[in-house]
């Protein structure tokens, strides 16, 4: 059976769909067989920052309402061979999706699967509630930023009243906290919410601290999950916030403002 | 005042503290909000409606509050006769 996870936020714009395209390139680049699932149906973007766009010919809706089979709408990904992502329909409106439906497709998906990412939409509506209906752990994407600190909350309130586990009375979602666009310099001059702050106030186990990074577009730019520059922070980060998904012990990075040295101060950093 | 104090007082008028004040107020009456069952207000409401076929009040002058304590629940009514 596979672990269902779900990318969820409540607030738009924070990176949940970088943070599915980066977890999910994470865990297949750790050897794990991993689809990566996107839920908005009628605004699909995830296939645009995995860089498939082109390759997209049956979606999510096609498979739930028969049209096709979930071999033929998955796509496998081009640089890993474990890597696979389902699209959302970019035609039909929210409404397309049942619960019955999802449910169907999630369990076909864990026979064959070990994760399932669920990237969800923005807000608390039908999409983002059945992205994350079935999950069995959360990433709530949280920007430090008073808006997005409290959408995340009310976010957990829903993890935990309105999900399967917990209107079966199963094991509640596993929560975790991925801050993302975290700017150590700000933080030090306080003009932005510290990493402290942000947990005290959620109160869950926090996964990650991905530093506002110039990376991160450079990556969508040419449809490469953030996770493969290798050298770049964000993309370290998120690889250690992988490895702490896993189980491991990993200490966090990027929390600090970098000291610049001499010859960057004197022509700038380029990165 | 020495340098710490300087140091300190930044930031405590920080416009990060600011936002984590407000924000620790928000949650935790949000969260208080979300404990509450679905049907208070509309058993506050036919309260209401009940106490109005003997007093005239107003629908603010009846107060449901639902407390958790341990292993049961009190709910807890409040309403303001008008004078008479």
């Amino acid at each position: 059976m596979a672990k269902i996870l779900v990318v969820t936020s409540g607030k738009g714009g924070v990176g949940k769909t970088t943070t599915s395209a980066a977890i999910g390139t994470g865990l297949a680049l750790r050897g794990h067989k991993t689809v990566i699932v996107d839920f908005d149906v009628g605004l699909r973007n995830l296939d645009l920052i995995m860089g498939c766009e082109r390759r997209v010919v049956y979606d999510f809706v096609n498979v739930v309402n028969g049209e096709a089979t979930l071999t033929q709408a998955l796509i496998k990904d081009k640089r890993l061979e474990n890597l696979f992502v389902l699209a959302a329909s970019q035609t039909r409106d929210k409404d397309a999706l049942t619960v019955e439906g999802v449910e169907k497709v999630m369990k076909e998906l864990s026979e064959n699967f070990e994760y399932v990412v669920c990237d969800s939409p923005a807000g608390i509506e039908k999409g983002a509630h059945l992205a994350m209906y079935f999950a069995d752990e959360a990433i709530v994407v949280t920007n430090p930023e008073v808006s997005s600190v409290r959408d995340s909350d009310r976010m957990l309130g829903l993890l935990a009243s309105k999900s399967r586990r917990a209107e079966e009375g199963g094991d509640p979602i596993k929560e975790h906290l991925l801050l993302t666009r975290y700017n150590p310099e700000r933080v030090t001059k306080g003009e932005m919410l510290g990493v402290d702050d942000v947990e005290e106030i959620l109160a869950i186990r926090l996964i990650g601290v991905i530093p506002e990074s110039q990376a991160v577009l450079k990556a969508s730019n040419q449809g490469v999950p953030v996770i493969l520059d290798d050298q770049s922070d964000a993309g370290q980060a998120y690889s250690d916030a992988v490895d702490r998904l896993l189980g491991k012990e990993v200490a966090h990075r990027f929390l600090d403002v970098q000291k610049k040295g001499f010859l960057q101060r004197l022509f700038g950093g380029r990165e | 005042m020495n340098i710490f104090d300087f140091f300190r007082e930044r930031k405590k008028g920080s416009t990060a503290s600011i936002a984590k004040e407000r924000l620790q107020i928000i949650v935790a009456h949000e969260r208080g909000q979300r404990s509450k069952p679905d049907y208070l207000p509309a058993l506050q409401q036919e309260l209401v409606d009940v106490i109005r076929k003997y007093v005239n009040i107003e629908s603010d002058q009846v107060q449901v509050a639902l407390e958790n304590q341990g292993s049961c629940s009190i709910l807890e009514l409040n309403i303001t006769l008008p004078d008479r």
